[in-house]
């Protein structure tokens, strides 16, 4: 117990390492480019339209307001790539530093899940600009939307931090972890209503797809204006909380080995 | 003289590489090799039974040829390498091994990485603003403040990471091989720098080729060869047994 709060104290101590580092990734990604912070925004609206016109013309699919359908899952949805591929390259990116300075090392993976969460916040300005020209009604339950968000950035983290240890061993783990997101994002229900799949394919998705429940859950709050049942936010959760543990876990056991790797 | 007394201890440690034969860095090779039963490790011994003790105030010269075990010695003290065998224990702070842009950004300007640098160290952003002016006008890099370091020279981050590292009034501060860019005007204000610190009671480890600033700096040396203690002790003696090899 006496070790968390030592690493707790840790954590509360490198506080402005990490706002430092999460300011750095924020301004190095828009800097010299004309539009600037305005990319955030633009950036998912460009996409969803992109989709919106190929989905309903080329394929067709029954969804009411199709366009806050999709961008809630593409939002979410590509903020997780971007966390986790981000972070794959957290450790080896900065060994130059690790070399030098003692540093907790999972910090530097920590503010890359956090920066891509300011992202993610700049990109919620993109969805509700489609929430308000598609005339979305707002409601109360809107405001549950942080709830699903904690959700998705534990899940991240764990699983961010998992990868970003196993890639110092292993550098060719970001091509396999590509073509793994890749089919993740094809069994998730991002442009395709769930109820297109079979009905076997549906279950399997409810029990080993996070990213479902999570987008799921979003959906309902903000497309259906009601309360996601219970055992959705326990799944939700529980799941998040299986990959921090793992991934802290993971990561612990093998960064002081990370030295004579990287 | 009780253990309480060192502020540096490094007892008996031994820092082991597991070198693979070849380098296996992704995960096909590694099946590869696993199923052909070629994964062979080289067990490579950096250091070995290394004892240093080293009390506050003093300072320590580090020589040695290359490959000596100099720079990996000095990443034990400063915990970035964990030892295979024994121990080491340091009480009080200590600023990062400086060597050429040491925890510099390329893409960030000289400004941010000024706060970069501070944090890294755990200070917080406020302690930096407070300093900064201080730390420019050490490192005489005012016109340059906002320009990405991956245009500056080395001898002008060599400045800015001295600056930085030497600002913060550590407890210990490590140098390796820091001045060999700078040129001849800033190595004169380094090493005034330096004794002016150690003077007020910070610990020096030093690593350096040019004998003459050891001896200079330095009360005591450690001679490493192939990573053992060859001589410890003393300034002097050891720097001439060093240079009459």
């Amino acid at each position: 117990m006496n070790l968390w709060k030592k690493r707790l104290r840790a954590l509360y101590d490198y506080r402005f390492l990490i706002k430092q580092l999460v300011t750095k990734d924020i301004k190095l990604k828009y800097r010299r480019s004309f539009l600037g912070y305005f990319w955030s925004i633009l950036n998912p609206l460009l996409i969803m339209m992109v989709l919106v016109i190929v989905f309903s013309n080329m394929f067709r699919f029954d969804i009411a307001n199709y366009p806050a359908y999709l961008i809630i899952g593409q939002t979410m949805f590509s903020y997780m790539t971007e966390a986790t591929n981000q972070s794959i390259f957290s450790i080896t990116g900065n060994a130059a530093l690790l070399k030098k300075v003692y540093v907790p090392k999972y910090v530097f993976t920590l503010s890359k899940v956090t920066s891509s969460l300011v992202n993610l916040l700049f990109s919620l300005g993109a969805m509700f600009i489609v929430f308000i020209i598609t005339r979305v009604q707002f409601s109360l339950y809107m405001f549950l939307i942080p709830v699903v968000l904690v959700e998705v950035y534990l899940f991240c983290l764990g699983l961010s931090l998992f990868l970003a240890q196993i890639s110092v061993f292993f550098r060719d783990i970001q091509y396999i972890y590509n073509v793994f997101t890749t089919a993740w994002m094809y069994l998730t229900p991002l442009f395709y209503p769930m109820e297109q799949l079979p009905e076997m394919l549906q279950k399997l998705i409810k029990i080993f797809n996070p990213m479902y429940h999570y987008i799921n859950q979003f959906r309902t709050l903000v497309l259906q204006h009601c309360m996601p049942s219970m055992e959705t936010f326990l799944y939700g959760f529980g799941v998040a909380g299986i990959f921090l543990i793992l991934g802290i876990w993971a990561f612990q056991k093998n960064q002081d080995k990370f030295i004579l790797y990287i | 003289m009780s253990k309480e007394d060192y502020i540096i201890d490094v007892s008996d440690a031994t820092v082991r590489f597991n070198m693979a034969s070849e380098k296996v860095d992704n995960l096909k090779e590694y099946v590869i090799k696993l199923v052909k039963r070629e994964l062979m490790f080289q067990e490579f011994l950096a250091l070995k039974n290394i004892n240093l003790k080293i009390k506050q105030g003093e300072s320590w010269g580090l020589v040695g040829t290359n490959g000596a075990g100099k720079s990996t010695l000095l990443k034990l003290i400063c915990g970035v390498l964990k030892p295979y065998k024994g121990t080491v224990t340091i009480k009080g702070s200590m600023a990062p091994l400086i060597e050429l842009g040491a925890g510099f950004d390329g893409e960030l300007t000289a400004r941010e990485n000024i706060f970069l640098n501070g944090t890294l160290m755990g200070h917080s952003e406020q302690y930096m603003k407070d300093h900064f002016d201080e730390i420019v006008d050490f490192a005489e890099l005012w016109d340059f403040l906002d320009m990405p370091i991956k245009n500056y020279s080395s001898g002008m981050s060599a400045r800015l990471g001295f600056a930085v590292a030497t600002m913060v009034k550590p407890d210990i501060l490590i140098c390796d091989e820091v001045l060999a860019v700078g040129d001849y005007k800033f190595q004169e204000k380094c090493q005034e720098r330096m004794q002016s610190m150690l003077d007020g009671g910070t610990t020096l480890l030093y690593v350096s080729h040019d004998i003459n600033t050891v001896r200079r700096l330095c009360d005591h040396v450690l001679w490493l060869e192939k990573g053992v203690v060859k001589m410890s002790g003393e300034a002097g003696p050891v720097c001439d047994a060093y240079m009459n090899q």
